[in-house]
């Protein structure tokens, strides 16, 4: 009888973490292909947890609050952009860059955060769909805005920003002035690797943030909303009120993570760094082990790691396999994509069969 | 126990929706620590009063109500469910209001909880103070004892039994301090037996602290028990206002369901021959949210009406379901002789039975199609009526001339208002849609017809052209006839025999003709004292 | 008079009647700027026909409560298989469109059958779910071409001798065969591919044969209330797997027809971002997230390919600019969100 209840336990544990386990075996099969050494792979994964951490970290609130994956991050990805571009073309370095930028993109990240969770709310139960489009048009309206606006509606006044046609930003973007400026801020080296204290410290403290955030009478309504809407709303905690305030947030903190992420990159593609950037955080935090209702910060770090190992060792892997590059690199691209969709069927299955099964518990005792 | 000044008078409540009355002169009293027993069909204004009471914006939305109301001796008016908590009333609701995932603390205290302040409060907002965890279990513990049962504060809801589930929300509406009258609507209704005499402990401890409670069941047996005082309702009115200790419950019974004696619609002196069994149903259960059958059996003779009753969640409603298959449900059900596999709506249509569900709209049309399309639906699929075979067989045409033809042919013997066959569902009125639904069935031309809440929220007009196209198809097809309705009054004027269900069982199966009194106490749950003698004795 | 404009408005919503009138708007700026109208015209019309079966595909997935069919990439993929093998096989001219679309259909059959098990597992989440397939299935094909062991040279990269290359030609093979079939001139500048219309009216012929049929009004119903349906008998499940096999054969067959008109096979990434511009279209026509006519079909894809072609030739006279892309984008994900954030309407 006992067990029973083990192997049920461990077949339970099995299931809900598939996700991480297959990425670890499929790791632990491609590292010894690619042939990278382990302290090339450990200083790749320190810069690339600090590089991305935070992008994905923003993604737990309105995970919490029941809204799903909220594509629409990239909305603040942009709004982070825009502050970069500008103190670009006003030549501000240093971590003052970077905090005039942040500065800058703040109002934009609640405003387009503000206009995310309105739709939103209209659109209650398609949540994913709705912001993933958004995304799409709201990048849209970004073109409209950095290809034909800046230069000409916006004064820029740095000509290496422009287009040679004399209006429209550049499509790439020379960061230099604040490349590292929080990756270096702190120096600390172990041996050969250097460590990006002040970005790590950052994190941190934001993961307190959140776990602190989680105690709070906003989390706590939050929570509730994210579990029964209807009850919630009963008990007279203002439902779509604090469905906008949790995607103002994760935008405006998305905002903060693009900044980070471009800091340590150090050049920016004006028209394509977003896009990836909801992509990759959500499978990235897929592949951690979250599904669209739970998600913690282990899942957070884990799945950095995970996604990003395979990242760099999927194009050395296929070509030592097949000879070609490119496949690694096609595959990288299609477990991103297969991981979502993988994830997403989870969780609209496990949706269906708890439905089932609570209707059964109402049935009464036959004869 | 109660003093002088009653904590709630109503004074000639009266409510009506768009000309149809609902509640009409509704004056009763409640005293401080006294418990009132609600009781009544459905229909009777049950419901309606609460919402009246709790101020729920529906009321207010549809012209307000008549008379007034006076809470703790000044006269109220609440517009919101929050005004109505603000003064001090209180609401347990038959669905469950919990977040699964919160411990039985958090639930009770939800959107109430205790905080703690914090710098960020100024620069944000007040909802970043910090919940005080350690205060919150002590209030959850406090309104725990207060019931005076055993539930760990840090129990998750979705880990609890139902019977705890149920403590939880009363626990919540006590943790309110200034709660004084508590609403309980059916709280028994998903207990056990040990539960259900625990919750019945809990609320008599409540009402000896001073808190005035009103008991709404059908269980009379708890209504006994409990209650101090009984208030029964029937088609809007209070029939009678008595205290517990003066009354038989034959007498209760009869004020329930008693009405004047109707014209029977059966015609003088028919004599009325029925066939061998028809359908024969045993140890039925259905597994419909809401109106659970556990364990019903009965027998159908060919030609015969059988009527299904009994009050709102006790059943009725799931044994038509079950057997067509559109719920869960096991058993033994034979049409004919031959067995009938459930689960299998096809199955059921094919062997020859066919449904007109109580869901009108949501089952029962297509909203966004024609009447045409609506009617033809069924007979189409299952019996490839109105199909054009083409290429030898292997293409199957709707033929949309047979269909509008057909479709005229019912709107013309139902009398449906409508301004041609290809009218959309949605635009007509509730009882052209009832007729709709209808003819669906009937174009089918069954050999047993379930009909379930047949005239439920249609018009008086309407109503009659209902029933009587019903006897009419019984009379000349010899279709054998299953009909479930929550009207006592509908059933007895045009069934041959009535079955009542109670708690997902058969309570009873008798003649139509029998008194009314005799079907309210089969209404009422099990009864542990003689209907004859007074239900117990006064103090 | 007031009453009927306002009643039509009312049941054509109002971005329509806006995009309908700006569209009227471009052509009629049109030769003002320098734009030839019967070019535009002439383009507009062989676009419609390019895209028309594509939109089509989307049908059947609405009209059974499945939602709007973002996996459409799955049928284009089988289309390509098909594409390539019947060149690979090296059959020419009308033959080999033939022989591309009968592989490209069974293989249709297979997948559709594949992916309508997946979405009936996930009922209320198909849209984003059909749109992870779609991305994953497209990624996964891209690993395919390159290993795929075809060796016409039509269609090996130059140098390495294996692996499938990004664009392929179809000249010679069965460029505009279907477009070419009685097709005819107006002046130098208007050029109508009968044939190619002749075919979308065949196939827009057959998906309204199949709606009139007893199993198209089963699925109808389906997508109008699934509690109907089942309460009558009918088998929801099974209902939504044909749908979806329907969907994904129609979008193999349209990117076939596509491709004869445009002249190229584009592998790879090519059929990404394939969804997005034909479920703009069919809302753009009037269709809602689960009820879809061939109406909507038709006046969708023209409203949509003619804002496709106006806009960049009209607006870049004007502003001497090419803001076509940035005007695409809005306008099709603005069209898309529309609908999503809709209430449910009784109306249509």
């Amino acid at each position: 009888m006992k067990d029973a209840n083990v192997k049920e336990k461990i077949q339970r544990l099995l299931i809900s973490n598939a996700v991480p386990i297959i990425f670890v075996l499929l790791s632990a099969v491609a590292i010894p292909l690619s042939g990278f050494t382990p302290q090339y792979l450990i200083q790749e994964m320190m810069t690339r947890v600090a590089r991305n951490s935070f992008l994905v970290l923003s993604l737990l609130i309105p995970i919490l609050a029941g809204m799903g994956l909220n594509f629409g991050m990239v909305l603040g990805a942009m709004a982070g952009q825009i502050g970069l571009i500008l103190i670009s073309d006003w030549s501000v370095s240093g971590l003052p860059g970077m905090l005039l930028a942040a500065l800058i993109a703040t109002p934009i990240a609640v405003f387009l955060g503000w206009i995310c969770g309105t739709v939103l709310n209209r659109a209650k139960g398609r949540e994913m769909v709705t912001s993933y489009i958004l995304g799409f048009f709201i990048n849209g309206l970004y073109q409209l805005a950095v290809l034909y606006g800046m230069g000409k509606l916006i004064p820029i006044r740095k000509a290496e920003l422009v287009l040679s046609r004399g209006y429209g930003i550049r499509n790439a973007i020379n960061l230099q002035g604040i490349r590292h400026c929080l990756d270096d801020l702190i120096p600390l080296k172990i041996g050969d690797m250097s460590v990006p204290l002040a970005t790590y410290l950052v994190i941190a403290a934001f993961c307190l943030f959140i776990l602190w955030f989680q105690r709070t009478k906003l989390g706590q309504d939050m929570r509730a909303i994210g579990q029964d809407m209807a009850v919630a709303d009963s008990a007279g905690i203002p439902v779509e009120r604090t469905r906008i305030i949790a995607i103002i947030i994760s935008t405006v903190l998305a905002c903060y993570g693009q900044i980070i992420f471009l800091q340590n990159i150090g050049t920016m593609n004006t028209y394509n760094s977003h896009d990836q950037a909801g992509m990759f955080a959500i499978a990235a935090l897929l592949i951690g082990g979250a599904t669209v209702a739970r998600a913690t910060i282990g899942n957070v770090f884990l799945g950095v790691v995970l996604f990003h190992l395979m990242f760099v060792v999927s194009p050395m892997a296929g070509k030592q396999l097949i000879g070609q590059a490119q496949l690694g690199e096609y595959f990288r691209v299609f477990v991103s994509y297969g991981i979502i969709a993988i994830s997403l069927a989870l969780h609209a299955w496990k949706r269906q069969k708890d439905r089932e099964r609570a209707r059964r518990s109402l049935r009464g005792q036959a004869a | 126990m109660a003093s002088n000044e009653p904590i709630l008078r109503l004074e000639h409540v009266g409510k009506e929706y768009f000309g149809n009355r609902v509640l009409s002169d509704v004056s009763f009293t409640l005293g401080p620590g006294e418990i009132m027993g609600l009781v009544g069909e459905n229909g009777a204004g049950k419901t309606t009063l609460m919402k009246i009471l709790f101020g729920m914006p529906v009321i207010h939305q549809t012209g307000g109500y008549d008379g007034k109301i006076f809470f703790e001796g000044r006269e109220v008016s609440f517009k919101s469910p929050f005004e109505a908590l603000d003064a001090g009333i209180g609401m347990v609701h038959q669905e469950f209001s919990l977040i699964p995932g919160f411990t039985a603390t958090e639930n009770i205290l939800l959107n109430r909880e205790s905080t703690r302040y914090n710098l960020l409060v100024e620069v944000f907002d007040d909802r970043l103070r910090t919940l005080d965890r350690p205060v919150m279990r002590q209030r959850a513990q406090r309104a725990i004892s207060t019931l005076g049962v055993e539930i760990d504060p840090d129990t998750l809801c979705s880990e609890m039994p139902v019977g705890h589930k149920q403590f939880t929300e009363i626990a919540r509406e006590i943790d309110r301090s200034n709660t004084k009258l508590l609403v309980l609507d059916e709280p028994t209704a998903v207990l056990t037996e040990s539960e259900a005499e625990i919750l019945i402990k809990a609320v008599r401890n409540l009402a000896a602290k001073g808190m005035s409670v009103i008991f709404i069941s059908h269980r009379l047996q708890e209504v006994i028990d409990l209650c101090d005082k009984i208030v029964v309702l029937r088609d809007g009115h209070v029939v009678q206002e008595a205290k517990t200790c003066d009354v038989t419950v034959r007498q209760i019974a009869g004020w329930m369901v008693g009405r004047k004696v109707e014209e029977s619609h059966r015609e003088e002196g028919e004599v009325r021959s029925f066939g061998p069994t028809i359908l024969s149903v045993r140890n039925l259960w259905v597994d419909m949210p809401g109106e659970t059958v556990r364990d019903v059996s009965f027998q159908v003779r060919q030609g015969e009406i059988f009527g299904i009753g009994g009050l709102a969640g006790q059943g009725k409603l799931g044994i038509a379901n079950g057997i067509m298959g559109l719920y869960p449900a096991g058993g033994a059900v034979e049409l004919n002789g031959k067995p009938i596999r459930l689960n299998d709506p096809e199955g059921s249509l094919r062997a020859g039975m066919a449904f007109v569900s109580e869901d009108r709209r949501g089952v029962g049309l297509l909203l966004d199609e024609g009447i045409d399309w609506n009617m033809a639906f069924t007979a189409m699929q299952i019996q490839e009526k109105f199909i054009r075979p083409l290429l030898g067989g292997l293409v199957k045409w709707r033929d949309d001339r047979a269909i509008e033809e057909c479709a005229n042919e019912y709107i013309k013997a139902l009398e449906i208002k409508c301004t041609g066959p290809k009218q959309r569902a949605v635009e007509l009125s509730g009882g052209n849609q009832q007729k709709v639904c209808l003819a669906k069935a009937f174009v089918v031309r069954p050999e047993v017809l379930f009909v379930s809440e047949p005239t439920r929220g249609i018009d008086v007009g309407a109503k009659k052209l209902v029933l009587d196209t019903l006897r009419r198809y019984n009379r000349e097809y010899g279709t054998t006839i299953v009909m479930t309705s929550s009207e006592l009054e509908e059933l007895r004027s045009i069934c041959d025999r009535i079955a009542i269900v109670d708690e997902g069982r058969i309570a009873g199966v008798l003649p139509a003709q029998t008194p009314s009194e005799e079907f309210g106490l089969l209404m009422m749950g099990e009864i542990k004292v003689s209907t004859e003698e007074k239900v117990k004795a006064c103090e | 008079m007031n009453d009927k404009l306002r009643s039509f408005i009312e049941a054509a919503g109002w971005p329509r009647v806006i995009i309908g009138l700006f569209l009227l708007s471009l052509f009629v700026a049109a030769p003002f700027v320098g734009v030839r109208v019967d070019t535009s015209l002439s383009d507009t019309l062989v676009r419609v026909g390019m895209n028309g079966v594509m939109v089509l595909a989307l049908v059947p997935m609405v009209q059974s409560g499945c939602g709007l069919n973002f996996g459409l990439p799955l049928g284009i993929i089988a289309g390509l298989v098909g594409a390539v093998t019947s060149i690979e096989m090296d059959v020419r001219g009308l033959p080999g469109f033939l022989v591309a679309m009968a592989i490209a259909i069974a293989l249709a059959v297979v997948l559709g059958y594949a992916y309508g098990l997946l979405l009936n597992r996930v009922k209320g989440d198909e849209m984003m779910i059909a749109t992870y397939v779609g991305f994953s299935s497209v990624a996964l094909m891209c690993m395919a071409w390159l290993l795929l062991p075809y060796k016409s040279p039509n269609m090996i990269w130059g140098y390495g001798g294996s692996g499938l290359r990004t664009t392929i030609s179809v000249q010679g093979y069965w460029l505009k065969v279907l477009s070419d079939f009685m097709s005819f001139n107006v002046g130098p500048y208007f050029y109508f591919p009968t044939g190619m219309f002749l075919f979308f009216a065949l196939m827009c012929f057959l998906m309204w044969a199949f709606f009139k049929t007893k199993t198209g009004t089963a699925m109808t119903a389906v997508g109008s209330n699934p509690e109907f349906a089942r309460a009558c008998g009918i088998d929801v499940d099974r209902m939504r797997i044909v749908s979806v096999v329907l969907s994904t054969v129609f979008g193999a067959i349209g990117i076939l027809v596509y491709q004869q008109s445009f002249g190229f096979i584009q592998l790879y990434m090519g059929p990404f971002y394939m969804a997005f511009p034909a479920v703009a279209a069919i809302l753009l026509g009037g269709a809602s997230v689960n009820k879809a006519s061939l109406l909507n079909v038709i006046v969708g894809t023209f409203l949509f390919q003619g804002i496709l072609t106006m806009t960049p030739s009209v607006i870049n006279s004007i502003m001497q600019t090419d803001m076509s892309e940035v005007i695409r984008i809005i306008v099709s994900n603005g069209m898309i969100l529309y609908a999503l954030t809709r209430k449910v309407q009784v109306k249509r």
